[in-house]
């Protein structure tokens, strides 16, 4: 299968900026511990993927972010729910969705340092707070424009309450809500490594990609550091490829994806 | 003498628009004998479309009620199928078949082959044995009317509801829509309301034609039409002069209602 946004131009950029990269270093005789040349960063992580150490913080990064993720949509399912029933709800939802969405998560650390120490606990208030709100706005937008004609059709055939809900406004309102998670991963995925900067240590037996280029910078092994940089990028390209395809399978198969 | 299938008493329907009520449909009485064909035809604004929300049990009227085989409505239901005039009223994320089958096992509780040799055979019907597998933002308008149509037959509706369902659509589509509404109303006989603005239509589908005004809302005449099914003839045009001198007393020009 085709990865959506991949070309022969896109293969040759990224081909001439890793020469470019390992020219610069080559020809300018730069320190290897500012900048490594390429093929030593590639044999870092060639390494970490043999000795499983690059895996397992990817996986516990990934861990991480998809446990937030899964709170997240839960909490902001609930709210929703909430809104639908109480107006005094909706307007508590919209209220704390404006005043902390814009409000970088990673900010709260401190805060979170506070009430929760230095622990897990901290590192999933973080990355929930990072991704609720968006995926909240985003399902309260789906379920309040799903069309009349659609809810008047699911009425006429008999549903009520959670079946109207499960059979129309769900689905209906399943481009927002794709657009949600969409937002929510990017803002989680660039808040959990930061998060990690600071937690890594504490946070779990393992560190997750975040601490893994905290703990090689402090080794002075800027290869490992550069590694993990990598890693971040690759595994980011991925997911959103992963976005792309299931989008292509659902809401751009049926014709819903352009709202 | 046909059963009463559907009966309305005195029903008034208002809107409130702004601090002002607004009288959208006046003192309307009508009783629809089961298997009818009956067709709500006025201009713009007498009513009819609102008339129709009050039967499917969308809106509650102001005034008198509606009861539906003796029953009173309170609420829409699959009894009252209706066919809109929104193309948009297919599920988009499920095919042409998922909406008639979903429809079906939503409403009637089958098992899931029967619910979709069942649809199959009506979408068959109406001429989209090819279309099965296709998603409803690939079809034209057309047919999308056609699958909204096979889905309400779908669930065998005492009362089918349509509102204005070809009114978007090119005069040779409305046509042949019009004969697929015929054809499929032949084979199960409930009873049908429809609403039009076009005597043309309503000659062809009714067997009763309630001629509605405006301002306020009301029922001017109702005409037994006995030139259903029949496009032309030269013995409805004393029927059709009728109906337009009618709706032209009501401050209507006839262009307006074609």
């Amino acid at each position: 299968m085709k990865m959506p946004g991949f070309n022969w131009r896109r293969i040759v950029v990224v081909a001439a900026l890793l020469a470019f990269w390992e020219a610069a270093v080559k020809i300018s005789g730069v320190s290897p511990i500012m900048v490594p040349p390429l093929e030593s960063v590639i044999g870092s992580l060639i390494g970490g993927i043999r000795d499983f150490t690059l895996i397992s913080s990817t996986w516990a990064t990934l861990k991480n972010l998809l446990i937030a993720m899964g709170i997240g949509l839960v909490i902001a399912v609930a709210l929703n729910m909430l809104a639908f029933v109480s107006i005094w709800a909706r307007e508590t939802l919209q209220t704390l969705a404006a005043a902390l969405n814009p409000l970088p998560a990673i900010a709260l650390l401190p805060v979170a340092f506070l009430w929760f120490g230095a622990g897990d606990a901290s590192l999933l208030f973080v990355l929930v707070n990072s991704v609720v709100w968006a995926m909240a706005l985003n399902i309260f937008t789906g379920f309040s424009t799903v069309p009349v004609t659609l809810r008047n059709v699911g009425r006429i055939m008999g549903l009520k309450g959670m079946a109207l809900f499960r059979h129309v406004y769900v689905p209906a309102a399943l481009p927002y809500i794709y657009t949600g998670i969409k937002i929510s991963w990017a803002f989680g995925w660039r808040t959990v490594i930061a998060a990690e900067l600071v937690f890594g240590a504490t946070a779990s037996s393992n560190g997750g990609l975040g601490w893994r280029i905290f703990v090689n910078r402090f080794n002075l092994d800027s290869e490992g550091t550069f590694a993990g940089l990598l890693t971040i990028v690759i595994i980011g390209l991925l997911i959103e490829a992963g976005f792309q395809q299931v989008e292509r399978c659902t809401i751009q198969r049926w014709g819903m994806a352009d709202k | 003498m046909n059963a009463t299938s559907l009966s309305l008493d005195g029903v008034g329907i208002r809107y409130r628009i702004g601090a002002k009520d607004f009288v959208a449909v006046e003192n309307v009485s009508l009783e629809i004998a089961q298997g009818e064909r009956v067709m709500l035809l006025g201009p713009s604004g007498c009513g009819k479309s609102s008339l129709l929300k009050v039967i499917a049990g969308f809106q509650k009227p102001a005034s008198g009620e509606v009861r539906s085989d003796g029953r009173k409505i309170t609420e829409p239901g699959p009894d009252r199928f209706v066919v809109f005039q929104e193309f948009d009223q297919l599920f988009p994320w499920k095919t042409v078949i998922g909406n008639v089958v979903d429809c079906i096992r939503l409403t009637r509780k089958l098992p899931r082959a029967e619910a979709t040799s069942r649809a199959a055979k009506i979408l068959e019907m109406v001429g989209l044995a090819d279309y099965f597998n296709f998603y409803p933002h690939t079809l034209s308008g057309g047919m999308k009317q056609r699958v909204a149509i096979a889905r309400a037959w779908s669930v065998d509706p005492a009362i089918l509801l349509m509102d204005e369902p070809f009114a978007a659509l090119d005069a040779q589509t409305r046509a042949s829509l019009q004969d697929e509404t015929v054809k499929i109303w032949r084979r199960a006989r409930r009873t049908l309301i429809f609403v039009t603005h076009s005597i043309d239509e309503a000659l062809y589908l009714g067997d009763k034609i309630v001629v509605m005004g405006r301002s306020p809302g009301r029922v001017l005449r109702v005409f037994d039409n006995p030139f259903a099914e029949t496009r032309d003839q030269p013995e409805s045009a004393e029927l059709r002069h009728q109906i337009r001198a009618l709706l032209a007393g009501n401050q209507v020009t006839a262009e307006e209602v074609q």
